[in-house]
């Protein structure tokens, strides 16, 4: 599976290449047309690797913050953490009117790592019983800091510069304006190296301590590691939800919830969920084209509706597509997963 | 391991009141009493779960609380009900947890062979790859033990084992925890609601009632018609079977 979906992300990334506004044909890159180099350079493969960090990084975030937090509903959307990066934004738009790229990233990270701690420990110190009130909190929560960041807006006329920030796209990515993004890749690759203890603290405090893991320490690292993951996406391309949600669920679906066996598998596919919405964005109405986050928007909430009424038709047994007549084929991906490990 | 004086208050309120005892190595010992007696917090407070206001637990002649995390977790293991059953592991996912403070998230030819050897003892082989939120709650408590034996610990501190099961499962995990200390030589202690099982299968009994200790003993000592009625304040009557006192209580 996992081949696969390196082989379907790989031809993908390919065709990403050569869709835009203005043709590149292969053969003439071969050629050494000058031009037709400038924009592949400046433009195309900024493009292509900021969809690619995005897809990983967001998908990888929501992934850590449904274990840490021991509930499918929460991500970077539904935690709050895309709306704390966006105010860190607009901080910065007010006080350092000249800031940098990075000046701004400085900003998002310590915002998002904030929004999201007080965000977790609100959710810990309450303790809900219903698994569906924990991202609804978040959702409000993150409204009111987005109401917050809104008011600020209109206050110092700042609307039009910060709707850049407010709804995703990919259209601004050229050299010297996304490479922030690239921070996805380390931080992706630490999230992996602590994949187990992920996993031991997503199975809870007195689990965690009985194997002599530190459970505040790795939940307040996971948490950092995510909101990091998120400031650093959403600076460079603005807000895009869902694929923290849908993308770490389904592929649960199939994989089960070991981290070290599901995290290359995760990432793969939101590359791909984001690269097929970007070129879906591109064609539709060229040579304009849409904002990715309003391709996102509805193509997630239909993937979430579905799985929302698939849990609740087939109960939260039946989570894994195909029952009981799978089992075997499921046995059978969980012996590669054991496989990878050793 | 020693306990001395240990103390724990909510809200001003001791809930564990100065309480001393010694666990026996090598023995069952089970810890019963009424709802709300202290028995679980005590266990907590000896797994280093919970954090005692006063007193002390001496783990090996030194202080619990001095004791490194993970050099702890290769010599006690504590069970409680409170773990995320939601999680989608796979038997054999789960019981690989137990080698985690032996050798982090790299399994060795040795760690894979414990769980192997844990996984044949609890009767889980055909459950292996499947995943724990599909199984009976039999089956996943034994998954959880046979973890457990593959953290390959002298002590194991059960919180109520039998919780949630029906009287076949629960009496099964009551033969699983006596197999834990006769075949594996392990200590096992366990906070128990049923006090036939503990009467039954332990061999040290210490009974609390409000936070303080009311009786400590071997089995015989402990489950008397006198002790019991004072300990629940209803009456008991006491019948030998297998040469051990099992109680009727109405």
């Amino acid at each position: 599976m996992t081949l696969i979906l390196a082989v379907c992300l790989f031809v993908l990334s390919g065709a990403s290449l050569f869709v835009g506004v203005i043709d590149i044909e292969p053969a003439s890159l071969m050629t050494g047309d000058a031009r037709q180099w400038e924009i592949f350079i400046l433009s195309r493969l900024p493009r292509l690797l900021a969809i690619l960090c995005t897809g990983v990084g967001m998908s990888v975030a929501g992934l850590i913050m449904q274990q840490l937090c021991m509930n499918k509903f929460v991500s970077p959307t539904t935690g709050a953490t895309i709306s704390s990066a966006q105010f860190g934004i607009l901080l910065a738009l007010l006080f350092m009117p000249g800031s940098t790229l990075w000046g701004r990233a400085v900003f998002a990270f310590i915002t998002a790592i904030l929004g999201t701690w007080i965000f977790v420990w609100f959710i810990q110190r309450i303790r809900f019983k219903d698994v569906v009130m924990v991202p609804l909190v978040g959702i409000m929560f993150g409204n009111v800091i987005g109401g917050v960041t809104n008011y600020l807006a209109y206050k110092y006329e700042m609307t039009q510069a910060l709707s850049t920030w407010l709804v995703g796209h990919f259209s601004l990515v050229i050299k010297g304006r996304y490479e922030i993004v690239w921070l996805v890749v380390p931080l992706v690759i630490l999230a992996f190296l602590f994949a187990n203890h992920f996993n031991i603290v997503g199975m809870g405090k007195d689990f965690s301590k009985n194997l002599g893991v530190h459970y505040n320490f790795v939940l307040i690292m996971g948490l950092t590691i995510a909101a990091m993951i998120t400031a650093s996406v959403v600076v460079v391309v603005g807000s895009i939800s869902y694929i923290g949600l849908i993308v770490p669920n389904v592929v649960a679906m199939f994989k089960g919830d070991k981290i070290r066996g599901t995290l290359v598998d995760t990432a793969l596919f939101g590359a791909i969920f984001v690269l097929v919405c970007d070129m879906i964005g591109r064609v539709v109405i060229m040579p304009y084209e849409l904002p990715i986050e309003l391709i996102i928007g509805i193509l997630g909430s239909i993937i979430f509706i579905a799985l929302l009424l698939y849990r609740l038709q087939h109960g939260r047994k039946a989570v894994r597509l195909g029952g009981a007549g799978t089992s075997g084929c499921a046995a059978a991906v969980s012996h590669v997963g054991g496989g990878e490990e050793k | 391991m020693i306990i001395e004086k240990l103390t724990k208050k909510y809200d001003g309120k001791a809930v564990v009141d100065s309480v001393s005892f010694e666990i026996p190595k090598g023995k069952v010992l089970s810890l019963i009493g009424p709802n709300g007696a202290g028995k679980s917090t005590v266990m907590g407070m000896i797994s280093r779960l919970i954090a005692q206001d006063a007193g002390l637990v001496a783990f090996d002649g030194k202080d619990i609380a001095k004791w490194k995390s993970k050099e702890l977790a290769k010599r006690l293991a504590i069970l409680t009900q409170t773990n995320n059953i939601q999680m989608k592991l796979t038997v054999r996912e789960l019981v690989a947890f137990g080698r985690f403070p032996y050798s982090g998230g790299r399994l060795n030819e040795e760690d894979e062979e414990l769980i192997d050897k844990a996984i044949e003892y609890m009767e889980l082989e055909e459950f292996e790859d499947r995943f724990i939120d599909e199984l009976s709650g039999g089956q996943r408590q034994r998954a959880y033990i046979a973890m457990v034996i593959a953290q390959d610990t002298e002590y194991v501190l059960l919180d109520e084992p039998t919780n949630n099961l029906d009287i076949y499962h629960a009496t099964n995990m009551m033969k699983i925890v006596r197999r834990l200390c006769d075949e594996l030589g392990k200590t096992v202690v366990l906070v128990l609601h049923e006090i036939n099982y503990a009467a039954f299968y332990s061999d040290y009994i210490c009974a609390f009632v409000d936070g303080r200790i009311a009786k400590f003993g071997t089995v015989e000592e402990v489950m008397t018609k006198e002790n019991l009625s004072e300990i629940y304040h209803v009456d008991f009557e006491i019948l030998e079977i297998e040469g051990k006192p099992l109680s009727i209580y109405y």
